[in-house]
């Protein structure tokens, strides 16, 4: 998209410039060819191919049905603060402002919110869905290594919106379960 | 701000309230701007004016009131609801109570993105003006650019979502709005490259607002690209409120408006002044203003792309945002700079500028034709416009107007006079008689501004003062126009005559009552469908109380409103046989009573508590608004009484009953729809009940 959008700029800034500078090349230009080539096929071509292609890479975010559903966590936020909670391992504590994964595998996140609006964003993992109250959205995010990304609250939500950060803590996936418990004593 | 962060139990005291309220006061002034526009647009244009013959801007001016019309209405209702909300805990957006975010989402964005073109297509207007006057070629691709116009102004309706690319919404609702979004941008690329092809067709000079377009085109072109790449979805989902969306909308908005307009400026500013441009600081002022906007916003597209989010008070150091944000920073200071000269130049130029005598930029628009600066009256008389009005000589066409040698060249009764035409073919139809200078609209205003004052301070019973002398004075202001005669035809001027407009089929306030209705109908279909929404999309319905009652008086408010209609209609009939109106307003008088009296019994007695649950809520709004439009009825009844008392009102002059009339028409549907649905309402809450999980 960068490149195209490059030279897509300075196809139209070269024409400007060239009125002025080559008037006479300039005047050469069809009109019919500059508006309907210009303004109308060349847009339509470039747009259908990016758009289906952009409907294909959309498809990776969201939670369609599988037939191995996805780990699901629960991202519960409230001003201003994220709780994690962990459904699918048995008896683990909900954590504050860290989330743990496993890595190498997609993971449904279940965003909620106590009160305002807030979003849910890691910026190095992708995508980023709002947390509406009264209601539930899931995105489905994979962390390819093992590590620490960091998160923040991405709509403005009040005073606190400014310091409303999270971690992601993506584990190993062999190890995902035993280090969460560990965790939780530790805590 | 996003509601609940916006309702009363985030955001306390009076601040929301009074940017709520301003801008529900401000829109519906825009409102009333945007009937004008479309009158005088239709209406009143010279004659000869066909709309084919009509200069490009006056196109776009009136793709820009419809859209106005349409899109304004929603935000309206938004922020209604959301007073109410705060003011009176009606909790249209509380989802512990059967509300909805996502609504205000909804009603905030179907305005929201109009309005990004509302801004645009005037400044495309001026540029599509300009242009050819610099490129010394007539616009090319005329046909072209009013098709886009169009087609901007309905694509720009479907694509409101896609600001809530990020708030979890249906799959297939995400493909559409991003194809939509795509799709804007070609008939934006048309323009474009019309604009282009006249440069290159002609022999462009550079002067100082040509400069200025210049910056308009590296600007807006970047800001466009930018915009196709925020359409893409999984784009949206990184990029969505972070800075590189900051940067974005000023490529788009800085590049589309405030250059086009700056340039505008720099090319009307002598029309208005009858001064020529001091030329030494307004090319320095373009060069600051380039370098500093590019170096201000270009920047952050990297700060937005390395994960900064929008609106935060700081920020943590080491993440590699510092030095995007310092030259950020330095790049806002030279962008000042840049508007303090431009600032300077204006008043430079508006004190010592060389006088001209007449069209400096040797443009061919009918603007220049009026002597500079322009007189209170515009043009001595009206021009017969033969073909496309930007093709006109100013310079043999001024002269021959200022000595009268055209429509209107002459003064009788002390009128102010001007000319209507028929809206297609603009033949003229009437001589539009104007009120004289009165200081009553400005008396009007400032009721009106005491009224919104009155609620922002909770007064709301001596609210109603205001509101009774708004109401007042629209009454005294209707003595001022009229005729209590009947009228031959008018000679105006040409061998031409016509009838005044209070005796023509198609008076230009018949013609605003017909769209401020159409203003009106917007707010309440979005208002019906809002309603529909919380029931399909909310949490916690179903309500725990519904509406109790039964056929009859729900029957008897919309019979008599349907009845008032069908009555004022038969007033009209009556007047043109001649015969007294009488009888039938006051049937129709006593119809609206009956009317109002049902539904202030329905929502009084029938209705739980509108706080109770949005379910309550919303009928509550939807039966108020149709007891409002029946004491509007009301009003509008015994005025039309009072006209014919007056002897306002003949069987040639039926203007202000047929006003009227459509008023009525409006009311009894509205009332049809209004009590229809809250009668329904139940029946649907009981369908999804067995649904709900």
């Amino acid at each position: 998209m960068f490149w195209g959008s490059v030279a897509l700029f300075a196809l139209v800034t070269g024409i400007l410039a060239l009125c002025f500078i080559a008037p006479g090349f300039a005047s050469r230009l069809s009109s019919r060819w500059l508006v309907f080539g210009g303004g109308l096929v060349m847009p339509s071509v470039i747009l259908t191919a990016l758009v289906i292609f952009a409907l294909f890479m959309g498809e990776r975010l969201i939670a369609s049905p599988q037939r191995e559903a996805p780990l699901r966590v629960e991202a519960h936020a409230a001003q201003w603060n994220w709780t994690f909670r962990y459904p699918a391992v048995d008896g683990v504590a909900p954590t504050m402002d860290r989330l743990h994964i496993p890595s190498g595998e997609p993971v449904d996140i279940v965003i909620t919110s106590a009160d305002v609006i807030h979003s849910f964003w890691v910026p190095r993992l992708g995508g980023k869905l709002d947390a509406i109250p009264g209601h539930e959205n899931i995105v489905r995010l994979q962390a390819d290594r093992p590590g620490i990304y960091r998160g923040v609250c991405a709509e403005f939500c009040g005073e606190g919106h400014t310091i409303m950060e999270f971690t992601v803590e993506a584990h190993a996936p062999q190890d995902y379960e035993s280090e969460l418990r560990q965790m939780d004593r530790t805590q | 701000m996003y509601t609940p962060l916006s309702s009363s139990a985030h955001t306390p005291g009076i601040n929301a309230d009074v940017w709520l309220l301003g801008i529900t006061f401000v829109e519906i002034s825009a409102m009333s701007a945007a009937v004008e526009t479309l009158v005088s647009i239709l209406k009143m244009r010279a004659p000869g004016m066909s709309l084919d013959k009509m200069p490009i801007f006056a196109w776009y001016l009136l793709v820009v009131a419809a859209m106005m019309l349409l899109g304004f209405p929603p935000m309206i209702l938004g922020s209604i609801l959301l007073e109410l909300e705060r003011a009176f805990d009606l909790p249209f957006f509380d989802p512990t109570r059967g509300g909805d975010s996502l609504l205000w989402q909804h009603l905030f964005w179907l305005f929201g993105h109009p309005e990004v073109y509302i801004i645009f297509l005037p400044a495309a207007g001026a540029i599509s003006t300009v242009l050819p006057v610099f490129a010394r070629h007539r616009l090319i691709g005329y046909r072209g650019i009013v098709v886009s116009a169009i087609a901007v102004g309905f694509l720009s309706f479907g694509l409101w979502v896609h600001h809530m690319f990020a708030v979890g919404i249906p799959h297939l609702a995400l493909a559409f709005f991003s194809a939509a979004s795509a799709l804007v941008a070609i008939p934006t690329a048309v323009q474009i490259f019309a604009w282009l092809a006249t440069l290159a067709k002609g022999r462009p000079r550079m002067d100082i607002p040509m400069l200025y377009l210049s910056g308009f085109f590296l600007i807006f072109v970047m800001g466009g690209l930018t915009g196709v790449m925020l359409a893409m979805v999984p784009f949206d989902w990184q990029a969505h409120d972070t800075h590189f969306v900051v940067a974005h909308l000023h490529y788009v908005l800085v590049g589309g408006f405030v250059f086009p307009m700056l340039a505008a400026a720099y090319y009307w500013l002598p029309h208005m002044t009858g001064r020529l441009s001091v030329r030494g600081l307004s090319v320095p002022a373009f060069w600051l203003l380039l370098i500093g906007f590019n170096m201000t916003f270009s920047l952050m597209h990297l700060t937005g792309l390395k994960g900064m989010p929008r609106r935060v008070s700081t920020y943590p150091g080491g993440v590699g945002w510092d030095w995007l944000n310092l030259l950020s920073s330095v790049g806002g200071f030279v962008l000042t700079m840049g508007f303090a000269l431009f600032v300077l130049d204006v008043v430079l130029h508006i004190k010592f500028g060389k006088p001209f005598r007449r069209n400096p930029w040797k443009a061919a628009s009918l603007e220049w034709a009026t002597p500079t600066p322009p007189p209170s009256y515009a043009f001595a008389s009206l021009p017969h416009i033969s073909e496309r009005a930007d093709l006109v000589d100013p310079e043999t066409l001024g002269p021959r107007l200022a000595a009268g040698d055209g429509y209107l060249g002459l003064a009788r009764n002390n009128w102010m006079e001007s000319l209507g035409v028929d809206m297609t073919t603009g033949k003229p139809d009437q001589v539009i008689i104007l009120p004289q200078p009165s200081y009553l609209p400005l008396l009007t205003a400032l009721a009106t501004g005491g009224f919104v004052l009155c609620l922002l301070f909770k007064l709301y019973w001596v609210s109603l003062v205001p509101l009774a002398l708004v109401l007042a004075l629209f009454m005294v202001w209707t003595r001022t126009s009229g005729l209590k005669h009947d009228t031959d035809l008018l000679p105006i001027g040409r061998n031409q005559s016509a009838p005044p407009h209070v005796q023509a089929a198609q008076a230009p306030s018949y013609l605003a009552m017909v769209f401020a209705l159409v203003g009106n109908g917007t707010l309440y279909v979005s208002l019906l469908f809002g309603t529909l929404f919380l029931w399909l999309v909310a949490p916690n319905w179903p309500p725990r109380e519904l509406i109790e009652t039964g056929l009859a008086v729900p029957a008897l408010a919309v019979t008599a409103s349907l009845l008032a209609a069908g009555l004022a209609r038969r007033a009209v009939r009556a007047l043109r046989d001649s015969r007294s109106p009488v009888p039938a307003l006051l049937g129709a008088t006593i119809a609206h009573l009956t009317a109002l009296g049902a539904t202030i019994w329905l929502v009084s007695t029938a209705l739980p508590d509108p706080t109770s649950h949005a379910y309550a809520a919303t009928s509550f709004v939807v039966l108020a608004y149709c007891a409002l439009h029946n004491a509007l009825g009301l009003i509008f009844a015994v005025f039309g009484l009072w006209r014919w008392h007056d002897g306002f009102l003949s069987a040639k002059r039926t203007l202000d009953l047929r006003i009227g009339s459509r008023l009525h028409d409006y009311t009894g549907l509205a009332s049809l729809a209004g009590v229809g649905l809250v009668l329904i309402m139940p029946k649907l809450v009981a369908m999804t009940e067995g649904l709900a999980p």
